[in-house]
């Protein structure tokens, strides 16, 4: 197990800004995180410094497992698909991951059945609809069997219907077991897969408190403003 | 005018005749340029990708050099390769001069710069898309430039088209190393250039007809593949 994953006095810089204040905080396993902020926040820079792709200016991030890189995936706000078929994307993936190659097709087609795309394996990637290729993403980083899936803001290019279905296939992610933590500024969304909320405001935590607690008591007035719609960012 | 008319009456004919002498010709000028693009290729796309990916001191200089070279002089080229390979040259041994692989030797270093210098540009832009994504999924430099480079495939068709293009509208490395020798090392820039001077007009213009013809069949077939690969796999 990798987690809990500890961020110790974290900063980021970049183009003389900081993007991230020193900021502290321990994600354990279970329940899915939500980090929710305004645009600029520095939600999707926080988990890509979780996730590695970031170097932290200063401070750091520590998982408690072995190979911890390989024992977590993400999926981004616009998934990036390789001109090939569906099932092939899938089982690149594995290669990465040095999963022997008898194995991979049949690990990818199993994760592309819980996306409910498996009658579009052989299809090629970069020709499905918005919502198929956010969920051939989610695919990709399902057959990993991650123990932590970072999701930056998937949604928040698609429409309500494929909404519904990315939800729902993230929501049988977590109960499979899967550290989810996902950024969002869509409100609904926390309320409706998130555990624990993650406030944050010009890149400092601000507040973190059980989903049902941060909507309905925020304790900080930034909180409070973000949840009425007044964006405290002016 | 009636010039003109005469020497196109008269490259019809030659034309139409399947003259042997001019068959030849055109033979072993398609020979020397697909040889060179083919050999430009194999070292260009990887040159160029590896320019593309990895971050070295130094590269920017390196991007700007290899970008100044698609305009080398053939000229210029020709006698480096001349100075080389002639009998008191480094590489004189050999034996190469006024040779056809010396010609391809020649337009392969015409052509490389071309090949490498736009596979760079276009696997650059490639990964700047792709870059998070996989090094997310673990992907390193290597295996990612491997990646781009194919993926981007057909993108990389009008590279190696510019590349044709050079080599088979170039004279004077090809004069210059291969020495328009009658039925040995003649092609047709090189012929059409003797004739033009001596006077045959109906030969030159039958020549530079079916150079011109060529090169169309040849980026019509290449745009043809491109086209119905790209709808195949968007």
């Amino acid at each position: 197990m990798i987690l809990p994953l500890k961020v110790q006095e974290l900063t980021f810089a970049a183009g003389g800004r900081a993007r991230i204040a020193p900021l502290s905080l321990e994600i354990a396993a279970g329940p899915s995180t939500v980090i929710l902020g305004a645009n600029g926040a520095g939600k999707s820079v926080l988990m890509r410094l979780m996730h590695g792709l970031l170097a932290p200016s200063s401070g750091t991030v520590v998982w408690s497992g072995d190979n911890a890189r390989r024992r977590q995936a993400m999926v981004f706000q616009r998934p990036v698909l390789l001109r090939r078929s569906a099932l092939a994307n899938v089982t690149y993936a594995l290669k990465l991951a040095h999963v022997p190659r008898a194995e991979r097709e049949g690990l990818a087609l199993e994760a592309l059945d819980s996306v409910g795309l498996a009658s579009l394996a052989n299809r090629a990637a970069r020709v499905l609809s918005g919502g198929e290729q956010q969920r051939l993403a989610l695919a990709r980083a399902w057959a990993l069997h991650p123990e932590v899936l970072f999701l930056d803001e998937p949604t928040a290019s698609l429409d309500p219907s494929s909404t519904r279905e990315i939800e729902r296939v993230i929501q049988a992610f977590d109960a499979a077991g899967t550290k989810i933590i996902m950024a969002t500024h869509n409100l609904g969304q926390a309320r409706r897969l998130g555990d624990e909320v993650l406030f944050l405001h010009q890149g400092r935590l601000v507040e973190r408190a059980p989903v049902e607690q941060f909507f309905s008591r925020p304790a900080s007035p930034e909180a409070s403003a973000f949840i009425k719609g007044e964006l405290p960012w002016v | 005018m009636e010039g003109l008319v005469q020497a196109f009456g008269g490259a019809f004919r030659l034309l139409a005749s399947g003259d042997p002498t001019l068959t030849r010709i055109v033979l072993l000028s398609l020979a020397v340029s697909l040889a060179a693009v083919a050999l430009a290729t194999l070292l260009g796309l990887p040159l160029g990708a590896a320019l593309a990916v990895r971050r070295f001191p130094g590269r920017r200089a390196l991007v700007v050099l290899l970008n100044a070279l698609m305009g080398l002089p053939p000229v210029v080229v020709g006698l480096v390769v001349y100075l080389l390979l002639s009998r008191a040259g480094p590489l004189g041994e050999l034996g190469l001069l006024f040779t056809p692989p010396a010609m391809v030797i020649a337009q392969t270093i015409l052509v490389l710069p071309i090949v490498a210098a736009l596979c760079r540009q276009a696997v650059e832009d490639a990964w700047a898309e792709y870059e998070e994504q996989l090094r997310s999924l673990g992907a390193s430099e290597f295996s990612a430039a491997l990646t781009l480079v194919w993926d981007i495939r057909f993108s990389l068709v009008t590279a190696v088209l510019a590349g044709l293009g050079r080599a088979s509208a170039e004279v004077g490395a090809v004069m210059i190393v291969g020495g328009n020798i009658d039925g040995v090392t003649r092609v047709m820039t090189t012929t059409i250039a003797l004739e033009t001077s001596k006077g045959d007009l109906p030969l030159a213009l039958a020549l530079g007809l079916l150079l011109i013809a060529l090169v169309i069949v040849l980026n019509a077939a290449a745009a043809y593949v491109k086209g119905a690969a790209q709808r195949r796999h968007g």
